[in-house]
Order: C-alpha cells, then structure tokens, then sequence
C-alpha cells in the first residue's frame, strides 16, 4: 500500500469509490467496461441501484463465488455475474430500447481522450493495424440521459486524455458531463474543463500541466 | 400436423447455400449455436455473410467457420472479444470484409428488418465516423442518421426449450439476439437442449412465438466456447 500522506491522486479503487458516491438512490446505471466495473462495489449504504448490462440483464449482482459461475449469464464484458433477485432478463433490441430510448438514467464509461467541450473518444486509436470494435459505446452515449467519464488522468506515456479536442475517432460529440481521475473531479461546461475537486496531495498547477485545453478552478465561495 | 422438429443438426443447416445471409445468435460464448455452426462447417456453404455481435473465440463454432475460409463478410459491433484470434488475422491480411455497427444499432436494424421496416433513423453515431456516407436529416433540434433494416436467409440460434410449434424459451443473458434474429431470417433454425409437448411451455412465458421458427433441433448437452478452448480443441 502507497502512504496516504505522499500519494498522488487516487487508485482505480478509490476512484470507483468516489464515482459511487454521486450516484443518486434508485438509479438504473449502466457501468461500462474495465475500470467502471469496479464502481457496483461500492454503493455507498442505504442506497439502492439497478445496475444494467447491454447484453440482456436488468438487475445485475456481484461476481459469482468461485465455482458458482455460469457461462451463459455474463456480463457485457462477458465475465460470468449474478442476478439480483427481481432481475429481469431480455433480448437486445428491448435491451437498447432502455439505452437508446432515454431510460437509463447514468452510465459511466472510460475514455481513451474526452475534450473539452465533452466529445468522447473511446472505441478506437483509429491506427491502421486496429481491429475497430465499437460494442454499445456509440449508443450509450446517444442515448443515456447522464454520461460519465471515469479514467486516469494521462496515458501510459504521461500524454493528456483531456484535451481540446480529441484525435482520436468520436464515439459521439459533446455528450460527457462529468470526469473523474485520478487527479481530480471535472466538469463539462460551456467555459471549459471546470475543477470541481482535487485529489489529496494534488494541486491545480499539478492538474493543468497535465490537461491540454482550459481547466478551470474551483470557484471560491 | 405441424412439427417442425429435424432429426439433427447435419439436416437442419442441409439447405444453407453459397452466399447466403446467415444470422448467428450469441453474445460471446452465451447463446451461440456450437452445434448447428459445426454441421454447417461440415455442410461446407461458403462465400457467407454472417451476422453476429463478436467474431468467436479460438478455434471452434463461429471462429471455425471464420477460420475455414467460409465467411467473407462480418457484420457485427464487436470482432476483437478475448480469446479471438482468427477475425483479426483475416481482417489485417484482407482476406475478409467487416461491416462494423453500433451494437444498439444492429439489433435495430434486425428488429427492423424483422418486423418489414426498411429504414429508421437513429442518433447513434452522429457525429462519428460510422456516420460516414449516411443519409442524415433532423428531427426537431437533433441530427439523425439513417440506418437501413437488416434480414436474413437463415438464422441459426440456441433455445433452452421448444416444442413442436417451434415456440422457444432461452437461458439467461443466451436470449440476446436470437428472439429478433429468429424474426428477420426467412428460415430460422434453432437448437434447444429440451423438446417439450406443445402446452408444456407456458404461453405467457414463450420469448419466441412458433410462426417466427422453421426448425428445432435437439441438443441435449450442448457444447461451449471457453469449454472447448481449454480442451485445445480446434474444429472440424
């Protein structure tokens, strides 16, 4: 375990953890793959969420015990789930009815970049040797009322992910309303990268230099 | 009477000719028809265009059929899950076409097509790259894009149960696309673990009603991908 006193931002465990507590009581909430899978586990107590996966399951539980599982009931990231008692199944057309007919209420996704006008980029580097795959991102984000982004602050190589405006091809235009990091929590607005809260030990020269496009600091009151 | 049960896989997938349309159900490795794609390995169609959300793992069921040489085009949202080797190879060298769609989008147009809608408009993909050479047009403050319905000349898909009707009930998150790949298909085949009497399965349950099926096949045991795979098993 990193110290808690030198440690900079947070790890993709506290930044699940930090996305769930924004998450409002009732909410049917769709988590996409990799690092937003990791939010289910920590709802904060008291509140109860619906979680749906575009493969058919409204009413998705926790991982299976070891030796529990069952092959034909995954997740859209096809790793074998349980179903809450009260869940319902469906094929996919009823499936992208609740995403694209504006019936999920939130869905977090990761980004390979988002801009500052919030276009996301997260389905292709668009090199000539990718194999493109686009799953459900591209309705997700058409249809889902509230998009958020969860994702490391900069690539491997120390390159920003928000930036003015993304290279990478669109999963669709100025649909992300909020980014967690693991610097920092950001707003999407009209004015830019809005800084809504840093991360221990971060500053906002720290988040800047590490952010293409204007950021924004938290307003004093 | 009506009884739309095959003696096997081998008789059920006889018919599928060179060039067909073929819509494969499965989402990964839940729902898909291991069985029916080996015979129609066996069978030996080829120049296929085959439907499917992912492009199969390894090198059994869809990834075989990939693998033998029978398909040229996929269309499909998502070719590179885990464990798919054989799509990517094809694809890099050129040796097979994609015809990559929006997951939400696909199961639209086969919803469409099934349901005879040659076209609807969507706002998934505006402003993408997908959206390329697409009619769009603007519905209020919005920008729309058309996408065309899909159809088939075969289905194959995997049940939990049927009976003779051809009515189907599935297992799980196996529905996925099958119900509406069963309804777009002109003929849809399907393999199920259990053939029951007509009235066993209850009619407020039934997910596929029996007009929407030509054929049943039973496969009490079916095989699975991941099985498959750890066995090192590479079909035929």
């Amino acid at each position: 375990m990193s110290d808690p006193n030198t440690q900079i931002g947070l790890t993709r465990e506290q930044m699940a953890k930090r996305v769930a507590i924004d998450i409002p009581d009732g909410s049917y909430v769709n988590l996409g793959i990799g690092i937003p899978e990791l939010i289910a586990k920590y709802v904060p107590e008291g509140r109860e969420l619906i979680y749906h996966t575009e493969n058919g399951l409204l009413g998705m539980g926790p991982s299976p015990a070891e030796g529990e599982g069952e092959l034909e009931l995954i997740n859209a990231g096809k790793r074998q789930v349980t179903a809450i008692p009260g869940a319902a199944y469906f094929h996919h057309a009823d499936s992208f009815t609740m995403i694209r007919g504006g019936h999920i209420d939130l869905c977090v996704l990761g980004a390979l970049q988002v801009s500052q006008n919030g276009d996301l980029a997260n389905w292709s580097t668009g090199g000539p040797d990718a194999i493109p795959a686009v799953g459900g991102a591209m309705d997700l984000v058409a249809g889902v009322k509230t998009i958020f982004v969860i994702t490391q602050h900069v690539t491997k190589k120390g390159l920003p992910k928000l930036v003015k405006e993304c290279t990478f091809p669109l999963t669709g235009p100025a649909v992300v309303s909020r980014i967690y990091t693991d610097l920092a929590v950001i707003d999407v607005t009209p004015a830019g990268f809005q800084l809504v809260e840093l991360s221990p030990n971060v500053t906002f020269e720290y988040v800047q230099e590490r952010t293409e496009g204007t950021l924004l600091p938290i307003p004093k009151d | 009477m009506i009884n739309k049960q095959v003696a096997s896989a081998k008789d059920a997938v006889a018919d599928i000719f060179d060039g067909a349309t073929v819509m494969v159900g499965g989402f990964g490795e839940a729902g898909s028809p291991i069985e029916l794609l080996h015979a129609l390995i066996d069978q030996g169609a080829t120049n296929l265009t085959v439907v499917n959300n992912n492009t199969g793992s390894g090198e059994v069921g869809l990834a075989a059929l990939i693998k033998a040489g029978r398909v040229a085009k996929m269309i499909c949202s998502y070719p590179r899950s885990v464990g798919s080797k054989v799509f990517p190879e094809l694809y890099r060298s050129g040796k097979i076409e994609l015809e990559l769609v929006p997951q939400g989008t696909l199961a639209e147009r086969i919803r469409a097509g099934g349901a005879g809608i040659p076209g609807f408009y969507t706002a998934t993909s505006v402003g993408t790259p997908l959206a390329d050479g697409k009619e769009q047009r603007k519905f209020g403050d919005r920008e729309y894009v058309l996408e065309h319905g899909l159809t088939a000349d075969f289905a194959i898909i995997k049940g939990r149960a049927a009976d003779r009707y051809g009515n189907v009930v599935y297992n799980k998150t196996a529905r996925n696309f099958a119900p509406i790949m069963a309804t777009a298909a002109k003929v849809t085949i399907v393999q199920v673990a259990d053939f029951v009497e007509a009235g066993d399965l209850d009619p407020e349950v039934i997910v596929t009603p029996g007009l929407f099926v030509q054929r049943v096949v039973t496969v009490p045991h079916p095989a699975f991908e991941s099985q498959l795979n750890a066995q090192g098993v590479s079909y035929p």
